[in-house]
């Protein structure tokens, strides 16, 4: 007589961080695996929460700049660009032309930093080592050049509402002009590498596909969601600073695979050397910081009363303001960071401070999208889904 | 025993002649093997000295350039450092397992170095079944591998050791296979028989025929060394070092010298089996009878040197194999070659 | 997405929801840089929200932000959640805002239209305590699971020195360092 036992497996459930070298950052995704498949894959954030948005509700306009570039570390500059931009419309304040091309010149150059990190994470996560340290030899260039410009290597803080701290010089546009001439064929040493090998096909082509409407859905935004072929590009929908008087193309995926998005972001490498280059030839003269914009002595002011009570709707509800309350002012502004959509969603009470300060990283959405997307792989190809949804935990967190 | 000069300069050391007894002989072998052993592991310890230089160098980077000249003294600063190292066991773990399994790998690795001509002279043992001897050796040392994954009593480290365990198995059967066709051409399974039997011929080195089962060994090589591009086992960004994660200190290094110890026995086999051995091509030692005054060890290691530099190449050029794809490569793809290539050399070996 | 008559930008979208919501819309707002805010009040919210997803004319389809804003003692109903949506078609946002009371501190979650609304809800709950009806996983996001209290409210200092009543994770942390100060190495 035979006696059969059920036979049950059970899952194993891995924790993948926070400590580890594929995570870029502070992340813990802890892992449901059946075998080599994962059945659940559950993102835990937090660990990098600096409570940035309660900060700033304590800080005067300028002096709150200064933790949005903490935000994506590896492209401050277009941080604080988004912010400036926000509170210029605010505070309705004027950008001298001058400063309008400095700062998509400056924007330009750090995406093209913030891409080469993502190249170099993503390539040695998938294994490719040398790929890792060719980039990093070119972004040692950005980065010198940034130093010749404001001083600072990494988080530059140097937009300012009105315009830009310091105004740039001869030596500075000679030393970005020869980096676009030299960058090109560096990007080609890169390709060279890992754009044809058979492994790195394997790797990436049919991973990770997210159709449109799925990622339309889920709110992803930037290379991940031009991947999928949606042109979804804020620098063309709702062109700012200088994105209408430059010429550029967006590029856009067909496969929606791992493949693709790093096709995309390949390709705005060339568009942002591209816009580089039209920034320096078109360069106006004029003054780099608007003199009446709010410095950095602004000081808090006294809270700005409202109307009077507006008087109540035709059917008789009454209006929803508290007799004598402040007048809140709000905007909503977006826009094209490396990584996606930056949205910066302020209500201000007339005091200069801002009174509620809410960032919309596209960290945030797309590590919520791993969520899905993980489902069914390997345990490999949870690494190369990270690398391709590109996220920064300080933007996740803030 | 009569014509190796380990032995016989070992006699004469100890001052006899004539017919060697049992207690002479086995003083000899003992002091055969610490011959043997030194000058491999320094090969090891240099190898890894040389993978920084040679894969800093390809990335536009030196490499070690403190510890010494040039960071020549590095692998005894890293010994030393590893040495002096607290001796970890983490919590729950199999201790006398734990304890085992480095030991357990670096003795396959180096009892494979017994059957190993280095040149036409030079061995400490010359058996009939030398290929065979490696490749039971290689088997067993799954077994290390095995262990400390299990032992450490980390999910990491266990996920680890499970595929590497089925990455070595899988590429075993087509390594053997590849060599079938090795062993029919020379005849022989006794490694300094098939660098004679390569003489024989004018282009001196079984790669020319047997490029097919050369090109199944290369990959098999990579794959039982747990190299790039098979390296998943200790895929730094996936799983951490893999199954040997939990270790720390001088059971590291053992691991370590495990596996660069493995490295240099697969190009020592590669070089005997397909290049040569210690030995030219009759038609280069023809045309230019001076070279026949340089010692065999020169072209022995000049080649093996070739091949682990390849090794670093590889490392530095290629990215990693995912878990499936390298099965099925394994499987479906290095078998098939392997077996059409001994079809066809038996065929031709048959015409001929 | 097909071919529409009328360019339409946010102004008439939010006519256009006043005109199918007239109860529950409560003011239009348009502020500076041409952008156009709707106050509705919180009881319809995901019949508006689907109204602008799905109506032909409107495909706000893309769920920019959702945020809570907390006017403590400046407003009433003491808080808000604001969602800002986007379409495609038209290039345009919109921002609606929802009114949420202190004594009814609960809203409809839109997770059924927009699948990515899912963190951002938590996110608004961690920091605000307002809770999301039908959200399958409503547990804190950003702060620690075991944290007490709502951050972002108004009410809540920004540094506070709390002592014994800290967070239990601070304090465990604080009180293996004590227990480890006997083996460091270094002498102070």
């Amino acid at each position: 007589m035979i006696i059969e036992k059920e036979l049950t497996t059970k899952y194993l459930t891995v924790s993948m961080g926070p400590q580890h070298p594929a995570t870029h950052g502070v992340l813990r995704l802890v892992l449901e695996l059946d075998g080599e498949t994962v059945v659940k894959c559950t993102p835990d954030i937090g660990y990098l929460h600096r409570g940035l948005e309660k900060l700033a509700e304590n800080k005067t306009w300028p002096a709150a700049m200064t933790l949005t570039s903490r935000l994506d570390y590896c492209s401050a500059v277009a941080n604080e660009s988004g912010y400036c931009l926000a509170v210029e419309k605010l505070l309705g304040v004027e950008v001298p032309e001058r400063a309008k091309f400095i700062r998509t010149m400056t924007c330009e150059m750090v995406r093209i930093a913030s891409h080469i990190i993502w190249l170099s994470a993503h390539a040695i996560d998938i294994g490719a080592m040398t790929v890792f340290l060719y980039a990093m030899r070119d972004r040692e260039l950005i980065l010198d050049l940034f130093e010749m410009l404001c001083g600072a290597r990494l988080l530059h803080i140097y937009p300012r509402i009105g315009g830009v701290r310091c105004d740039v010089d001869q030596k500075f546009l000679d030393g970005l002009w020869d980096f676009t001439e030299k960058f090109p064929k560096l990007i080609e040493e890169y390709e060279t590498l890992i754009d044809q090998n058979r492994i790195w096909l394997q790797r990436t082509k049919g991973i990770g596909i997210v159709s449109a409407e799925e990622a339309i859905n889920m709110g992803l935004t930037g290379p991940v969601l031009r991947g999928s072929g949606v042109p979804y590009d804020i620098r063309k929908i709702a062109p700012y600073d200088a994105y209408d008087k430059v010429e550029f193309e967006v590029p856009l995926g067909k496969n929606c695979d791992v493949y693709d998005r790093y096709r995309c972001r390949m390709e705005e490498f060339r568009q942002s050397n591209k816009i580089i280059r039209q920034c320096i030839e078109k360069l106006p003269d004029g003054l780099a910081l608007n003199p009446d914009a709010p410095g950095l002595d602004m000081m808090p002011g006294p809270l700005k009363k409202a109307a009077p009570a507006p008087a109540p709707a035709a059917d008789g509800t009454p209006a929803s303001k508290v007799e004598d309350g402040p007048a809140f002012t709000e905007i909503y502004s977006a826009t094209e960071v490396p990584k996606g959509e930056l949205g910066y969603y302020f209500v201000s009470d007339g005091t200069g401070k801002p009174y509620r300060m809410k960032v919309r990283t596209p960290s945030f959405i797309h590590i919520s999208a791993l969520q899905r997307l993980c489902v069914g792989v390997l345990v490999a190809d949870v690494i190369a889904l990270i690398g391709t949804v590109d996220i920064v935990l300080g933007e996740c967190d803030r | 025993m009569d014509n190796n000069i380990l032995y016989s300069g070992f006699y004469k050391l100890l001052g006899i002649t004539g017919e060697p007894g049992a207690l002479a002989m086995t003083v000899a072998a003992l002091l055969a093997i610490v011959v043997v052993l030194v000058a491999v592991l320094l090969h090891v310890a240099y190898a890894t000295y040389f993978e920084r230089k040679v894969i800093g160098h390809m990335q536009m980077r030196l490499g070690p350039m403190r510890v010494g000249w040039h960071g020549l003294l590095q692998p005894f600063a890293d010994g030393l450092k590893l040495f002096f190292k607290e001796d970890i066991f983490p919590a729950g773990c199999y201790k006398t397992v734990f304890r085992l399994a480095p030991i357990y790998s670096l003795f396959a690795a180096l009892s494979s170095l017994a059957v190993i001509p280095f040149f036409g002279t030079f061995y400490i043992a010359n058996i009939n079944v030398g290929i065979l001897y490696i490749f039971a050796i290689s088997g067993v040392g799954t077994y290390g591998i095995i262990m400390a994954g299990w032992s450490s009593n980390s999910k990491y480290a266990f996920l680890g050791g499970m595929r590497s365990a089925a990455q070595l198995i899988s590429y075993e059967v087509a390594m053997g296979l590849s060599l079938v066709g090795v062993m029919i051409m020379s005849g022989s399974l006794n490694l300094i028989e098939i660098v004679e039997a390569q003489q024989t011929h004018w282009y001196g080195m079984y790669l020319i025929p047997q490029f097919l089962g050369f090109f199944v060994f290369a990959v098999s090589a990579f794959a039982e060394t747990n190299r790039t591009p098979f390296c998943l086992p200790e895929a730094e960004s996936e799983l951490v070092a893999g199954y040997f994660a939990e270790y720390s200190g001088m059971r590291f290094s053992l691991f370590f010298l495990a596996e660069y110890t493995a490295m240099i026995i697969m190009s020592s086999m590669s070089v005997i089996c397909f290049f040569g051995g210690w030995t030219l091509p009759p038609f280069l030692t023809d045309a230019i009878p001076a070279l026949n005054m340089v010692p065999g060890v020169v072209w022995f290691a000049g080649k093996v040197y070739f091949h682990i530099f390849v090794f670093y190449w590889v490392r530095a050029t290629l990215p990693r194999y995912r878990y499936d794809y390298l099965m099925r490569l394994g499987w479906k793809v290095l078998i098939p070659l392997a077996l059409v290539n001994i079809v066809v050399t038996s065929i031709i070996k048959y015409l001929a | 997405m097909g071919r529409l008559e009328i360019d339409m930008g946010p102004k008439e979208a939010a006519e256009a929801l006043k005109s199918s919501f007239a109860s529950e819309v409560r003011e239009i707002a348009e502020f500076k840089g041409g952008q156009v805010s709707v106050t509705v009040a919180k009881a319809k919210i995901r019949e508006m929200m689907r109204f602008l997803h799905d109506a032909p004319e409107l495909q706000f389809q893309f769920l920019s932000e959702i945020g809570g804003v907390d006017y403590m003692g400046k407003k009433e109903p003491r808080y808000e959640v604001i969602y800002v949506v986007f379409s495609m078609p038209h290039k345009a946002y919109l921002t609606v805002k929802a009114q949420v009371p202190e004594d009814d501190l609960a809203i409809d979650s839109v997770m059924d239209i927009w699948v990515g609304a899912d963190w951002r809800e938590r996110e608004c709950f961690d920091m605000f305590g307002i809770k999301f009806n039908d959200h399958p996983d409503l547990r804190r996001i950003l702060m620690p699971d075991d944290w007490e209290g709502f951050p972002l409210r108004k009410d809540y200092p920004l540094q506070a020195d709390l002592g014994d009543r800290e967070w239990k994770g601070y304090l465990d942390v604080v009180a293996l360092y004590e227990r480890n100060k006997k083996y460091e190495v270094h002498s102070r």
